[in-house]
């Protein structure tokens, strides 16, 4: 099954999760685990439960059999702050910041459950640091910025929660090609200070040269769970979803 | 109906401008339909025995005359497109507006003819002799139709000619119109403060006996308002000149950072408003002591209404929740007072004192806004208001039914409740409209700290992102459900505060003071003074319920007090079309509503930024916009 990183505990894990939306069976038997410090992606098409198991793992779904541990604990029945407090902490599909409120003001609802003031604003320095530009756009409405530009203030407000564990909903998406290459890197560089990355996409190519591990997803089942390497030399993937 | 008259460059090869026929058609259609609809809801006929200049003008001529001034204004203004010659002003506009107004005025003489040839009196209970006679002046009905052609086209060309004026006098003119109207219509209100200041003799001097102004009072009001308007410019323009000084003296001594004189003007400015408030809070405060029952009865409902405002504005302008039965928690504040306090209510009777009964009014209140809201909650948008609205009424209804008669009252409601009794000293009741007005302000005082500590805390923020984005608000660890709901319960706490108050002041409580147009109405002061902002809603409350009048509360404008929706309902269109964000916007909810235009503003700023400063070589890709 899964590749077992030095026989630590997982940060999130679902055994054998099934969820339904009405009726519909949407996840189906799906086990999963995210290693500290690891960098792994769910690959998958339209409609396989990607986004499903993203709001699974942060507790905006309930799931119908299974369990969802977030540090060794079942948090199935524990709300979405509670799992945000302890470091689980997401970058939304399409970034989604809040358009009309300020950049400022977006970081610091980043940083809503915590009641740190010192470190608040150390992070923010830090995020200062690593964007440059966001810190001139400090005043500046969300909407008004440039889509690289909103990228990093997404980033910036994921990082603000202080998170062990980041998830990321389609990265690429709605990205013109060389902002996706820009955003790659800073995955790539926010994993490197120490957070693991659970990344949802359909870019596999994108995704699995920067990942660790990876799994993918059909119709709501895992069809593959395997190491980036091993993924990326799979037959079958190469003809579904990484153009031959 | 903004005009720009930007100075044109105006070269042979652009297009011209040309009179355009259909327009002023339809412009003068849409003028006459609208004098038309006037007459026939009978506001001429109702106001025509008071005079608004006596002799020269009365009401009831005016209520129609101001349709054609605003026609010829409205077609006459036209935006200055960018590559296009601007139309030269001249003495074409005004005949324009002439023919606009003159099409309205015929309506207004064929409407006349009707009258008196045909009897539509059963649907239309306007449809009468009085309404010919106004419009002919008493005379045949060819003399009414020749007279309201000139009338219509000499109020047409007038506001026409309005765009000849430049932009100063034009200012004068409509401030000086609106003052004299105003001073007319607010006769009462200005008699009895003149009266309670001992100035009687200046009432005396401007109004007639049989009410309006005297021509030599409307003249005295329009010297005044001129001298009040230049000498207002005078002190602004000596400011600005002593500002500019002051900034050049700090940039000659050249020391300190640059934000220096920023923050000094920020500061004078803040002090300013500080000074500003503490006057109008001393003044308002003082306002009773110089006014009259019916004046202070006024201000006690205004009272009443702003806190009903200012509790429907947490739920709606902050945490973004459209409660459109927001008179539930009103109903129930009212009736457990009632049932407390008042010794013929069918159920306990207590009789509890006020205040005592009131610390039981705050759970109760709390605890029906937890039970509306819990379902509620959940739902969103069109669909909360929806159900809010059936919420609304399923309240009063339970109040009304014979099912709850027994310990409500139903139909008969709840008499002899008691006033509040404050230490033994006073009793506040209806009989004592001063003591409600101190009694209500009281508790708007605190509903405004209240508004304004929720709006800057924790909970004001988590309010803010729920209504940008409720699923990220969520993701962000937010727990929205609670956040809301903490919304509604504030809401209906202060709601109940209001209800308490409203049956100490009336005395006796009936499910009718409870329908759904108080919730409407409450909702529209929030919108029409400016969501979020606590003072749009106090100014919000004054307008609508002090000068126009509360669903059964008269205000200042009591001759107009039948057409009082009507004139909320123009007021509301109006608002929604031109003012989206309310007489005093909240800046943020201003910068929701016009996001497009700003948006369009911080992208040529971005673009002089970077023409400004070569991209930053380390991130070549941030460029690229999305």
């Amino acid at each position: 099954m899964s590749v077992e990183a030095d026989g630590a505990t997982p940060i999130l894990e679902f055994r054998n999760i099934n969820t339904h939306y009405g009726a519909v069976h949407i996840l189906k038997d799906v086990d999963l685990a995210i290693y500290p410090g690891e960098l792994v992606c769910l690959l998958g098409g339209n409609a396989s439960g990607k986004s499903t198991t993203l709001k699974t793992l942060l507790g905006m779904v309930t799931p119908t059999t299974g369990e969802v541990v977030l540090d060794g604990e079942v948090v199935n029945d524990k709300p979405t702050s509670y799992r945000v407090e302890r470091g689980v902490t997401m970058v939304p599909e399409n970034r989604r910041l809040f358009k009309r409120l300020t950049v400022k003001e977006n970081l610091e609802l980043g940083a809503y459950l915590r009641t740190d003031k010192d470190g608040i604003a150390n992070d923010l320095e830090r995020i200062y640091t690593m964007f440059p530009r966001v810190k001139e756009r400090l005043s500046q409405r969300a909407g008004t910025l440039s889509g690289g530009e909103q990228q990093m203030v997404a980033m910036g407000r994921a990082l603000m929660a202080q998170p062990r564990v980041l998830l990321m909903d389609e990265p690429s998406m709605g990205l013109a090609p060389a902002l996706v290459q820009t955003n790659f890197a800073l995955i790539e560089e926010i994993h490197d200070s120490g957070v693991a990355i659970f990344m949802v996409e359909q870019n596999a190519n994108m995704a699995l040269s920067i990942a660790d591990r990876g799994w993918v997803l059909q119709t709501g089942r895992v069809v593959l769970d395997d190491t980036a390497d091993a993924l990326m030399a799979n037959p079958e993937l190469r003809a579904s979803y990484l153009g031959g | 109906m903004t005009a720009t008259s930007v100075p044109a460059t105006a070269s042979s090869s652009e297009p011209q401008w040309s009179p355009d026929p259909r327009r002023l058609v339809s412009y003068g259609a849409i003028c006459a339909l609208t004098m038309v609809f006037i007459c026939l809801i009978g506001m001429p006929v109702k106001l025509d025995p008071r005079p608004l200049i006596d002799p020269i003008l009365s009401r009831g001529y005016a209520s129609l005359v101001w349709v054609p001034v605003v026609f010829g204004y409205s077609v006459t203004s036209f935006v200055v497109l960018e590559g296009m010659a601007a139309r030269r002003r001249g003495p074409s506009d005004v005949l324009e507006g002439a023919i606009v107004g003159a099409i309205g005025g015929l309506g207004v003489g064929i409407l006349g003819l009707l009258v008196d040839n045909f009897d539509l009196r059963d649907p239309l209970i306007n449809w009468s002799p009085q309404l010919v006679d106004f419009i002919t002046f008493g005379n045949s009905i060819g003399f009414g139709i020749v007279i309201w052609l000139v009338i219509g086209a000499l109020c047409g060309a007038a506001g026409a000619g309005l765009h000849l004026l430049p932009e100063t006098v034009r200012l004068y003119v409509a401030s000086v119109v609106l003052a004299v109207v105003g001073m007319s219509f607010l006769e009462t209100a200005a008699t009895d403060l003149l009266q309670g200041l001992k100035l009687e003799f200046i009432s005396d001097a401007i109004y007639a006996k049989q009410g309006g102004l005297t021509v030599r009072g409307a003249v005295i009001v329009a010297v005044l308002t001129v001298a009040g308007l230049a000498l207002g410019r005078f002190i602004r323009a000596n400011q600005q000149r002593a500002a500019a000084g002051r900034a050049e003296a700090d940039l000659a001594t050249g020391g300190g950072a640059s934000l220096t004189p920023v923050g000094g003007a920020m500061r004078r400015r803040s002090n300013r408003e500080l000074v500003l408030g503490g006057l109008g809070i001393v003044g308002l405060l003082l306002l009773p002591q110089f006014l009259g029952g019916i004046m202070n009865e006024l201000l006690a409902n205004v009272g009443l209404f702003l806190l009903l405002a200012l509790g429907l504005n947490i739920v709606v302008g902050l945490a973004g929740i459209l409660d459109l039965g927001y008179v539930a928690f009103f109903a129930v504040g009212g009736y457990t007072t009632a049932v407390l306090t008042s010794p013929n209510a069918p159920w306990l009777h207590p009789e509890l004192p006020w205040f005592v009964a009131l610390l039981i009014v705050i759970p109760i209140a709390a605890l029906v806004g937890l039970l509306i809201g819990a379902p509620v909650i959940r739902m969103r948008g069109d669909y909360l208001a929806i159900v809010t609205l059936g919420f609304g009424e399923i309240i009063r209804l339970l109040f009304l039914s014979d099912w709850l008669a027994p310990y409500f009252g139903g139909a008969q409601g709840i008499t002899n409740i008691p006033g509040v009794q404050i230490f033994g000293i006073a009793t506040v009741s209806g009989t004592d409209p001063k003591a409600v007005f101190y009694l209500v302000m009281g508790f708007c005082a605190l509903a405004i700290y209240v508004s304004w500590r929720l709006e800057r805390s924790r909970l004001g923020r988590a309010w803010m992102a729920i209504r940008e984005d409720e699923k990220v608000a969520e993701a962000m660890g937010i727990n929205t459900v609670n956040a809301k709901l903490a919304a509604f319960v504030t809401g209906a706490i202060l709601a109940s505060f209001s209800g308490a108050i409203f049956a100490a002041k009336v005395g006796s409580i009936f499910p009718n003071s409870f329908e759904i147009l108080v919730s409407v109405i409450i909702l529209v002061i929030v919108i029409v003074g400016g969501m979020g902002r606590i003072a749009g809603v106090a100014l919000g409350a004054v307008v609508l319920i002090g000068i126009l009048g509360g669903p059964s509360q008269p205000g200042l404008l009591q001759e107009l007090a039948e057409y009082k929706l009507l004139i909320y309902g123009a007021l509301l269109v109006w608002m929604m079309l031109k003012r989206p964000e309310g007489l005093l916007p909240n800046v943020r909810r201003s910068r929701e509503l016009h996001h497009e235009e700003l948006s369009q503003d911080a992208w040529l700023k971005a673009q002089e930024i970077e023409a400004a400063a070569p991209p930053d070589p380390e991130y070549p890709g941030w460029e690229t916009p999305a």
